[in-house]
């Protein structure tokens, strides 16, 4: 068994198997991650460079614990504080990394589609770690791992992704995920922040009103408004978003049913999640945090399997 | 194709082990068991369900160990990783490591450094059924053992057991 792509540029390339081969591997890493010693010597002749052109606490922390736990060896490289910032072009700064003898890349820019066009032109495994508003993989896999972990299954699971749909590299790559492993999908938020086509292009269901979103789910992946991608006000304020799409306590006990309650983070807090619900029983929010390391060293691990 | 050992002397062999297992640790009190995933899992199954029946329903303290992330050859062939289950410490302990052949001895150098990894052990002991003598590529030995056969590297042993709906056999093809 081993993956069907060289790199993990986003859920749509990957098939069915390739997503079951690294939910089971992650299942692995996890308990390696409970041990005394909490790493493994898999990757240590690998080395990792962490290309982040747009800012991350989570996914970069994440991705590092990642590769150290595998023994890898780490470079970090943020934007900010590079060369970047004096005029260098993304393939220069790449190949003069690569230089160093480097052989994966870990990789976040707010261009859609910049690490496939990397992949095009160098010889390194690349690792999206977000791009745009188009996909971020392994964000996916650790919200299905962490679904399948709280519910036991995928296939059927009803599954509402709610909020800022438009601007969400996540919402897109976990729906890629979701139907792959047959499960139900709808999207819910404000009709500005839902894209028009996404019926006929994906045939997932779409809800304007959050509480029958809630009604029919079984999880609920909440996502950040992206404030920072959206350069019109596509809804009135802040508050009013709070008011009719924000999920509370309240709207949770008044449901028949008990559901799941995820978030990628950063949070909101009293925006699209109220801290009673972010912080309550049903979240499992920091589980998704604790698991992404897991599925990282996953998809790390595969794909250094496949350089030659 | 070559029989090895047959369903009785595998039967007779998994007895034996379990005695020599016992002989040198009576009572297990301070010893434990740990299975090499997945095909090692086969025989430690055996061999601890035959020491339940020599010490009692006393309970033993019983492993499964995977060494995918220790392999050497991490680059050159992928392996599906499988379950580890060491629901104990392994320091100072006497530790048995159970595997179906005992080859080149690379699987025992992965999981003797995986081993670390779950504290340090007092001593740590191998058990086979098979031990494919004179093709080891490391100093590594076993102290239990089924049966010791010189085989070519061309050849291959394989272990059926009735566990994977086979009769228990082990044959040289």
């Amino acid at each position: 068994m081993e993956l069907s792509t060289r790199h993990l540029l986003g859920i749509k390339d990957l098939t069915k198997d390739d997503i079951n081969l690294i939910l089971s591997t992650a299942e692995q890493f996890k308990e390696v991650l409970q041990r005394p010693v909490k790493k493994v010597p898999s990757l240590r002749d690998v080395t990792i460079v962490n290309l982040f052109y747009e800012n991350s606490t989570r996914t970069r922390m994440s991705f590092e614990l990642a590769e150290r736990r595998l023994s890898a060896d780490v470079l970090n490289f943020a934007a900010s504080s590079s060369s970047a910032a004096k005029g260098e072009t993304l393939l220069d700064t790449v190949n003069n990394i690569l230089s160093m003898k480097v052989d994966m890349v870990v990789m976040r820019h707010s261009a859609s589609g910049a690490p496939h066009f990397l992949a095009k032109h160098i010889p390194a495994a690349i690792i999206n770690a977000g791009d745009g508003i188009n996909e971020h993989p392994t964000q996916a896999l650790l919200d299905a791992f962490s679904m399948r972990e709280k519910t036991g299954r995928l296939e059927g699971l009803k599954v509402a992704i709610i909020g800022d749909i438009m601007h969400s590299r996540v919402a897109l790559s976990n729906i890629y995920l979701l139907t792959k492993m047959g499960a139900e999908i709808m999207v819910a938020g404000p009709p500005t922040l839902i894209p028009k086509y996404i019926t006929d292009a994906f045939g997932i269901r779409v809800e304007y009103n959050i509480k029958k979103a809630l009604e029919w789910c079984d999880v609920a992946n909440v996502l950040r408004i992206q404030l920072e991608r959206q350069n019109q006000p596509l809804f009135s304020s802040l508050r009013e978003y709070n008011i009719a799409y924000g999920i509370n306590r309240r709207l949770l006990e008044s449901l028949k049913k008990e559901i799941v309650i995820m978030h990628p983070g950063p949070i909101n807090r009293g925006v699209e999640l109220d801290s009673d619900v972010a912080d309550g029983p049903f979240s499992i929010i920091l589980n998704q945090v604790e698991n992404g390391v897991a599925v990282r060293m996953a998809a790390l691990y595969l794909l250094a399997n496949r350089q030659e | 194709m070559k029989a090895i050992l047959t369903e009785q002397q595998v039967a007779l062999s998994i007895k034996r082990l379990a005695y020599e297992i016992y002989e040198n640790h009576l009572n297990l009190d301070n010893t434990v068991i740990i299975g090499i995933q997945p095909r090692g899992i086969y025989l430690s199954d055996r061999i601890v369900e035959e020491l339940k029946t020599i010490i009692g329903d006393k309970k033993i303290q019983y492993g499964k160990l995977d060494i995918t992330f220790y392999r050497d050859d991490v680059r050159k062939s992928l392996h599906v990783a499988n379950a580890t289950d060491i629901p104990f410490s392994i320091e100072n302990k006497h530790v048995v490591i159970i595997d179906d052949v005992l080859w080149t001895g690379r699987t025992i150098r992965s999981a003797l450094d995986a081993l670390l990894d779950f504290g340090r052990a007092s001593t740590v002991e191998l058990c086979v059924l098979i031990d494919r003598r004179f093709s080891r590529e490391l100093p590594i030995h076993a102290d239990y053992v089924g049966a010791a056969i010189d085989t070519f590297s061309s050849q291959k042993v394989i272990v059926r057991w009735k566990q994977k709906g086979d009769k228990d056999e082990v044959v040289l093809m």
